[in-house]
Order: structure tokens, then C-alpha cells, then sequence
């Protein structure tokens, strides 16, 4: 079915970007949150970048960072073999810096709201900084940080400019869900458009409501205990 | 002390701004200028924008307002409703599928330039291609064209593959863009290992891209312009048509390397 490819890649690369940019936004926001150090505030702010500028313009650095000539892009061609223009491994790497702000945001917020006392108190009482942090700060900023990755892949899955800039607009290949609705648009197709567009929304309320679902349950069992 | 004088600067800012648009949105209706706007083919941007200059020049108090796309995506905007008042097209095919659906003026429809396909390659590029047949090369990876659905140089070029017998071997190589200028621009660096333009985009990149060989076996390639029915400014959509045609905006589209109609 011309509907159900578009769909699978699109639910394959925001479940990728995810993954990615919440590795990697837990891990910075972790670091911002604990340490001092000159610059935090601007570092910060240049993480967020992604989360203000328009997707074309993260787009252009992608190309021009990861592009055949550009200077990683090239590195990775000589040396490994592999460009990652018009190609799905690259639309996931346009919508994991896309929606990298939206768990780095969450995350920084959370693991500052978590009581310091608490911290404190488990290394008084000889946990190591990785006990501290995995038996401490991140069962206590859990919920904001699984909220924030439920943005990001709401936010990856409607990805867009940058997809369409490094990616490019391949049917059967990098051709996610928003590019097709943009093509079938483009070439006059309604009824096509009309289907993706119904399937789109519909996927959007129901991973919305299922991820409400688990960060409501993942409460109240903290609230139990 | 610092911080205040931000805030009190932020506030002045956010306070004032409606004020602004405000008064350019009275501004605009104040004056008697009048605007035209053209939607064309891509491959038109820098020549367009030059005839756009010299027609302004020519008729004090008329502005020219540009939109440029595929020509497919730009017909799919009038259909909709786009308050366009005159419509170029890179083909015509497209230019036929507005008039089927009575979206023209059909009495001002004229061809107004003619212009070559080619098959081009980045500038740095070993690679030897003299013509289609040899971008069944193991070498050539990619190649990049407008998609033949909205695209009128992705369909020319889908029309020379289809008849060399080539288009269904290299269909795994296609780097389909939404635009002649994306493939354009995709060759310029080097993100694929050839592409199909027309060669007036050829020229406008000379400094990245080389032609490798002239792509034959399409139809002729000649460019219609109409006005759009419900334009309300019928009187100067006419006048610009007719500046296309006549001996200035000629001098200005062949300095751009187009031919004549």
C-alpha cells in the first residue's frame, strides 16, 4: 500500500531520532544541571538553537556539515564509505537535532527541580556519583524527562525542512509521511492526501494518548509508593 | 540595574511592534501602487527577476511580486485559489491541465521563450559521461532530476530516458527534487554524480557545474504565459505578457541564455 510505507519509515525514524536525542539530551541537560562552569548559560542556549531557528536553516548546516563536501560528510565517504544525503539514516539524524531542545529542556528542568538534600544524603551515606545519579536523580526526573520525549517524537514524526533538505523527497525511500502529504499536494492528488492526512492525525491522538497513559500511571505508582 | 533596563527595552519593543505593522498595513492602502503577482517556472528565477526590474522601470507605480516553484506545484496553487495574475509555466503540458481547468485567460496565453535540456555534472567530476547511455556506469551512483510529476524538466527527462530504453534500469540511481533548481543545486555540490537541468540553469551555475551532454529526444521545449482568470488587474498582466514578447524583455531572456518562442 502506497500509505503504509510512508507511515513505517515515518514511525522507524522518529523512533530512532527519539531514542538518539534522548541519550543525548538526558546525558548534556545532566551535566548542565550539576556542574558550573563559565559559558553554562550560553551553551544552553546554543543547545536550544534547534528548538528556535527555522528547520531550513538547521537543514543548510546539515548539508553543509554532513553533504558529500562537507567537512564530517567527507570524512565519513573517504574513510567509512557512507553518505548519509537521500538516505533514511539521515532523516533520522534531521529529526533528532530538530527535536534534541524538546528532552534537553525537560530534562535540565527536572533533574534541577530534584531535592539536592537527597543527592546529598546518598552520598553521605557512600553512594558513588553513577549510584547517585541512577538510584537517585533519574527515578526523581523520570516523568519530566519521558514527557519531554514524547514532545520530541511528536515533533520528529511532523519533521519537515530539514528531512526534505538532507534527506530529500524519495517515494519508497526517504519519504515520510509529511513529505508525502507535501508531494500528493504538490502534484494535485487530494484523495491521497486526504488518506494521509487522516492516517497522520490519527497515529498523532493515539500516541498522544498512550503516552499520557504511562506518564499518568508511572505517577500514580509514585505516588503509591 | 542592568536586567531592569532590558525588561523596560523589551517592553518599549513588544508595545511598539503592533504599532508598526499597524501602520505599514495603512501605509500600503494609502498608496496608489499597484501589485502584480507572478507565479513562474523555477527556471525563470534570475531572468524574471531582472524583466521584473526593467518592467517596473517602465511602469512607475507597478510592483512585481514573484513566486517561484515548480511549475506543477504552482498551478496546484492556482487551482486552489491562489490570488495569482499571471502564470508562466516551463512546459506546456502543465500550462494545458490550467486551461482544462479554467483557470486561464486563454485569449493572453503566448509562448514566450524556448530553452535546451542537459545533462550535467559537478565541475570537479572524472567522471566520463558523453551522453544517457553511460549513466548505466557502475560509476554513477546518483542521479538527480525534477520529479516528472510536478516538474516540467523531471518529465523532459523522463521522456529522454523512457526513449533510450534507459528508464527503468536506472530508476534505483533517482534523486527525485522538487524543483529544477534543487537538482540544480544538488549537482553544484556534488551530492549526486549527474543531473538533468535546462540549460539556462546550467549557465547561472557554470562555475560549479559542466555540461556533459545535451540531453535529445524530448519534446520541444518552449515556455507559455498566460493571465490568470479573476485577476483584477487584467490591464497590466497584459502589459507584462506583452513586455515578455516584445524586443526588451527578449533582449533581457536571451542575455539569460533562453531562445526565442
Amino acid at each position: 500500500m502506497i500509505v503504509f510505507q510512508p507511515l513505517l519509515l515515518t514511525l522507524k525514524v522518529a523512533s530512532l531520532a527519539t531514542l538518539f536525542s534522548f541519550l543525548a539530551g538526558v546525558a548534556l541537560a545532566w551535566f548542565i544541571a550539576h556542574f558550573r562552569f563559565p559559558g553554562k548559560e550560553w551553551m544552553d542556549a546554543i543547545l536550544t538553537l534547534p528548538l528556535v531557528l527555522p528547520p531550513t536553516v538547521l537543514g543548510y548546516y546539515l548539508i553543509v556539515l554532513l553533504g558529500r563536501r562537507g567537512w564530517l560528510g567527507q570524512f565519513l565517504l573517504n574513510n567509512l564509505g557512507i553518505s548519509l544525503m537521500f538516505t533514511w539514516q539521515g532523516a533520522v539524524i534531521a529529526s533528532a537535532v530538530v527535536s534534541f531542545p524538546l528532552i534537553f529542556k525537560s530534562a535540565r528542568a527536572s533533574f534541577e527541580s530534584v531535592d539536592q538534600n537527597l543527592e546529598k544524603a546518598a552520598r553521605t551515606l557512600g553512594s558513588s556519583e553513577l549510584a547517585v545519579f541512577l538510584r537517585v536523580s533519574l527515578p526523581l526526573a523520570w516523568r519530566g524527562m519521558l514527557a519531554g520525549a514524547m514532545l520530541a517524537f511528536a515533533r520528529a514524526m511532523g519533521e519537515f525542512g530539514a528531512t526534505l533538505m538532507i534527506a530529500g523527497n524519495l517515494p519508497g525511500k526517504t519519504q515520510t509521511l509529511s513529505l508525502a502529504v507535501y508531494s500528493a499536494v504538490q502534484a494535485g492528488n487530494d484523495a491521497l492526501a486526504t488518506t494521509l492526512v487522516l492516517i497522520t492525525s490519527i497515529v498523532c491522538v493515539l500516541v498522544l494518548v498512550s503516552s499520557g497513559k504511562v506518564l499518568k500511571s508511572s505517577y500514580t505508582k509514585e505516588v503509591d509508593r | 540595574m542592568k536586567s531592569s533596563l532590558l525588561k523596560r527595552g523589551l517592553v518599549i519593543v513588544m508595545v511598539s511592534l503592533p504599532v508598526f505593522a499597524l501602520n505599514s498595513v495603512t501605509h500600503k492602502s494609502a498608496c496608489a501602487q499597484q501589485e502584480l503577482l507572478v507565479s513562474a517556472a523555477a527556471s525563470l528565477t534570475n531572468a524574471f527577476k531582472d524583466v521584473g526590474k526593467q518592467f517596473e522601470a517602465a511602469n512607475p507605480g507597478v510592483k512585481v511580486v514573484f513566486n517561484f516553484a515548480s511549475s506543477g506545484a504552482l498551478m496546484q496553487q492556482i487551482d486552489k485559489g491562489a490570488p495569482v495574475d499571471v502564470f508562466a509555466s516551463a512546459d506546456q503540458k502543465t500550462m494545458d491541465q490550467a486551461g482544462e481547468k479554467r483557470l486561464l485567460l486563454v485569449e493572453t496565453r503566448k509562448d514566450f521563450v524556448s530553452n535546451g535540456l542537459v545533462l550535467v555534472v559537478p565541475k570537479g567530476s572524472k567522471l566520463v559521461i558523453k551522453g544517457v547511455k553511460d549513466l548505466l556506469g557502475a560509476k554513477i551512483a546518483r542521479i538527480a532530476m525534477g520529479n516528472p510529476e510536478t516538474v516540467p524538466a523531471g518529465r523532459y527527462s523522463q521522456e529522454v530516458l523512457t526513449k533510450a530504453g534507459l528508464w527503468e534500469a536506472l530508476k534505483p540511481k533517482y534523486i527525485l527534487a522538487e524543483t529544477v533548481r534543487q537538482t540544480l543545486d544538488y549537482v553544484a555540490r556534488g551530492e549526486v554524480d549527474a543531473g538533468f537541468v535546462f540549460s539556462t540553469d546550467a549557465i547561472v551555475a557554470k562555475e560549479r557545474v559542466r555540461v556533459a551532454a545535451k540531453a535529445e529526444g524530448h519534446q520541444p521545449i518552449r515556455y507559455p504565459v498566460a493571465a490568470i482568470r479573476g485577476t483584477k488587474k487584467l490591464e497590466i498582466s497584459q502589459k507584462f505578457i506583452d513586455y515578455l514578447l516584445g524586443s526588451e524583455g527578449q533582449a533581457i531572456l536571451a542575455r539569460h541564455g533562453f531562445g526565442k518562442p
